[in-house]
C-alpha cells in the first residue's frame, strides 16, 4: 500500500473514490459522489420539513378547514363557510378575552421592558461577580410556569398570601386578587415579569456592550450627563435590539395561557365574571370544554392574524418612536 | 501639549465614572437578586412546613423540618402518579433534546454551507413558519392525535418536537459564523462524503452552540404544560401535568403542591447551577445576531 494520503479523515473503504473518480467521474464510486453531492443537502433538510408539515403546516391549513364547519365532538359536520367567524366576530365572550389579553400585555410588558433596559444598565457597570450577578437575573427562566403560577397563586391569595401580609402594614386588609379585573390583571402580570425580566435584560446588556466605548467617552467629554448618554447613545443605538424584544413579547403575550389558568385555580373560564380569561383560554375552553371544534378554530386563527396585527403594530410604532428621537 | 495632561487625566476619571457601579446601581442590583430569587426560596420553605403553618401570621421564612413528611405524601399520592410523571417528563425531554441537535445541526449545516436548489426558499418558509403560534395548531394536532391513537401516550408529546424552527435557525446562524468554507473544501479535497464532513468536521465545531441548543431544549420539553394537558391523560402525566393534578377542586394543600413544584425544579436548577454560564453566553451571542 502506498503512502497514505488522507491521513486526516480518511473515509470508510468502501466509500474511498479510486484516483480516477475525482477526475473523470466514471464508475460506481465517481456516481456515488455525485449523488452525494447532490442529494445529500435534501437529505440533510428533509427531517426538519417532514416534521413540519406534518405537524406544523398540516394543523394549520385543517384548523381552518375544521373553522368552516359545524364541527362537534359527535354529530353532523356541515359545510358553514364564514359563519363561525362571524359568530366569533359578534361574540361578546370573545372581544372580552381580547380585552383581557391586551390589556394584560400592555400591564406586563411595558414596565417588563423598562426594567429589563433598566437591569441591563445596571449590569453593564463594572463589579465583582457579574457572572454570578447574571445568573442570579435569569434564574427565574429556569423555573417552569405550572410552578410560578403555583407559588405566585400562594403569594397572592387572600388570607395567607405573603404579598396581602405585606399589605397590611400599610393598612391595606384582605384583598381578592382574584376577583376583581385590575387586581387579577396586575398578579398575573406580576407572574409574566417576574419570570422574562431577566432574559430581556442580558439580551439588552449583550446589545449595550457592542455599543463602542469611544462613543460614551466623547459624550463624556462634551459633558454629557450619564443620563443624558443613557437617552442619547444607548437608547437609539438598542433599537433593534428593542423591537425583536417587542415583538418576542408580542407573541409570548397573546399566547398567554398557562399562568391565568393556574391563578383561577385550572379553571378555563378565568375567574366568575370571567375578568381574567385569556384568549387561548376561551379557545381551549370551546374546544375541550364545549368541544365545539369549528368555533375553537376559529378563535384560533382570528389568534394567529391578532398577533400578526399586534407585531406589525408593534414595529411600526417603535419603528417611528426611535427614527423621531434619531 | 498642555491640554494633554490634564484632558488625559481628566478622561481617565470619566471612564472610571461611567464603567463603574454607584451605590445606587448596586443597591437596586441586590434588590433585583433578592426579588429573583425570593419565590425559588419560598418555594423550598413551604415544601419543608406543614400545611397548616403555611397560612400562620406572621409567615414562616425559613425552612422547617416536614420535608420527608410531604416528599412522602408527594410519591405516595395516588391521583398525581408523580413518579410516573418525572420517568415520563425525563423520558421525553432527553428524546426531543437529542433528537433536535440531530436534525437541527444537520439541517443547519446544509442551509449554512451546502450549495442547493430552492435552498432560500426552504430558507425563508422554514422562517416564517417561527412566528406561527404553538396554539394554532393545538386542536387539529389534538384531532390528528386521537385518530391515529396517540392519545394519553407519550409518543404524542415527543413526535411532533423532534425538531424545530428555531433550533434549525440557530444552529445555521452559529455554522455560518463558526465554520470556515476552507475546512469544508480540505476535507471534500481528501475524498470526504458530505455525511462524513457532517460527523467528523461540523459537529466538533458545533459543539458550544449545541450545548446552548440542548439546554434550552430540554428545559422547553420539560416545561411544557399546555400541549400534555391537552393530550394525556391523569394516567399517564408529565411532571407538570402531575403538578396540575395535585390542585384539589375542595382544599388547597400548598405544602404538597410546593414539595411537588420543588422536586420538579430541581433537576433543571441542577442542570442551571452547571451549566448556567454557557446558557448566558448563549442568550448573549444569539441577542448579538438578532
Amino acid at each position: 500500500m502506498s503512502a497514505p494520503v488522507h491521513v486526516r479523515s480518511r473515509p470508510s473503504p468502501k466509500a474511498a473514490p479510486p484516483p480516477s473518480g475525482r477526475a473523470g467521474g466514471g464508475g460506481w464510486s465517481g456516481r456515488l459522489s455525485r449523488w452525494d453531492i447532490r442529494f445529500s443537502p435534501y437529505l440533510f433538510i428533509s427531517p426538519y420539513f417532514l416534521l413540519f408539515a406534518l405537524f406544523g403546516l398540516f394543523p394549520m391549513g385543517y384548523t381552518l378547514w375544521v373553522a368552516m364547519h359545524d364541527w362537534e365532538l359527535i354529530g353532523s359536520r356541515e359545510f358553514t363557510g364564514l359563519e363561525n367567524f362571524r359568530l366569533v366576530l359578534t361574540d361578546p365572550q370573545f372581544w372580552n378575552s381580547v380585552y383581557n389579553t391586551a390589556g394584560m400585555f400592555v400591564v406586563a410588558t411595558v414596565p417588563q421592558l423598562v426594567m429589563a433596559l433598566l437591569l441591563a444598565n445596571a449590569l453593564n457597570r463594572r463589579m465583582r461577580g457579574q457572572t454570578l450577578l447574571r445568573m442570579g437575573v435569569l434564574a427565574p427562566m429556569v423555573t417552569s410556569i405550572a410552578a410560578v403560577a403555583i407559588v405566585f397563586s400562594q403569594l397572592f391569595s387572600r388570607d395567607f398570601g405573603l404579598v396581602n401580609w405585606v399589605l397590611g402594614w400599610f393598612g391595606v386588609e384582605g384583598l381578592d386578587w382574584a376577583a376583581q379585573r385590575w387586581s387579577a390583571w396586575l398578579a398575573i402580570s406580576v407572574m409574566v415579569d417576574w419570570r422574562w425580566t431577566g432574559y430581556n435584560a442580558l439580551i439588552y446588556l449583550a446589545a449595550m456592550q457592542s455599543i463602542p466605548r469611544d462613543l460614551y467617552e466623547a459624550a463624556a467629554i462634551d459633558g454629557a450627563s450619564r443620563r443624558r448618554q443613557f437617552w442619547t447613545i444607548t437608547l437609539p443605538m438598542l433599537r433593534p435590539t428593542i423591537i425583536f424584544t417587542a415583538i418576542i413579547s408580542t407573541i409570548g403575550g397573546f399566547q398567554l395561557f398557562t399562568e391565568p389558568l393556574l391563578f383561577g385555580n385550572g379553571d378555563m373560564a378565568g375567574g366568575s365574571l370571567r375578568q381574567f380569561q385569556t384568549v387561548t383560554m376561551y379557545m381551549f375552553e370551546n374546544a375541550f370544554t364545549r368541544f365545539d371544534y369549528g368555533y375553537a378554530s376559529a378563535v384560533s386563527w382570528l389568534l394567529f392574524l391578532l398577533i400578526l396585527l399586534g407585531s406589525l403594530l408593534n414595529f411600526l410604532w417603535l419603528r417611528r418612536v426611535g427614527g423621531g428621537r434619531a | 501639549m498642555i491640554i494633554t495632561g490634564p484632558r488625559g487625566r481628566r478622561r481617565g476619571g470619566t471612564v472610571a465614572a461611567l464603567w463603574g457601579a454607584g451605590p445606587l446601581t448596586r443597591i437596586m442590583l441586590a434588590a433585583t437578586i433578592v426579588l429573583s430569587m425570593f419565590p425559588i426560596y419560598w418555594m423550598f420553605v413551604v415544601a419543608t412546613r406543614t400545611n397548616d403553618v403555611v397560612g400562620s401570621v406572621p409567615p414562616p421564612v425559613v425552612p422547617g423540618g416536614e420535608l420527608g413528611g410531604n416528599l412522602a405524601r408527594l410519591f405516595g399520592d395516588e391521583q398525581a402518579r408523580f413518579t410516573l410523571g418525572l420517568v415520563n417528563s425525563a423520558i421525553a425531554a432527553s428524546t426531543v433534546t437529542v433528537s433536535t441537535l440531530l436534525f437541527a445541526s444537520l439541517a443547519g449545516f446544509a442551509f449554512a454551507k451546502l450549495r442547493f436548489r430552492g435552498r432560500n426558499a426552504a430558507l425563508l418558509v422554514m422562517l416564517a413558519t417561527m412566528m406561527v403560534p404553538v396554539q394554532m395548531g393545538i386542536i387539529p394536532l389534538y384531532m390528528l392525535m386521537a385518530e391515529i391513537g396517540w392519545t394519553g401516550r407519550l409518543q404524542a408529546v415527543i413526535v411532533p418536537f423532534l425538531v424545530t424552527g428555531f433550533g434549525v435557525f440557530m444552529m445555521r446562524q452559529y455554522t455560518l459564523q463558526a465554520l470556515p468554507d476552507e475546512l469544508i473544501e480540505a476535507a471534500r479535497i481528501d475524498g470526504c462524503s458530505t455525511p462524513r464532513i457532517y460527523w467528523s468536521v461540523v459537529l466538533p465545531v458545533l459543539r458550544p452552540a449545541m450545548a446552548v441548543l440542548g439546554l434550552f431544549t430540554f428545559m422547553q420539553t420539560w416545561n411544557e404544560f399546555i400541549w400534555p394537558l391537552a393530550v394525556l391523560d391523569p394516567d399517564n402525566p408529565t411532571v407538570q401535568y402531575s403538578l396540575n393534578l395535585l390542585n384539589g377542586a375542595y382544599y388547597t394543600d400548598y405544602s404538597l403542591m410546593f414539595t411537588g413544584t420543588a422536586v420538579a425544579t430541581l433537576p433543571l436548577l441542577a442542570i442551571f447551577l452547571l451549566f448556567g454560564r454557557q446558557l448566558i453566553g448563549g442568550i448573549m451571542d444569539g441577542a448579538l445576531k438578532a
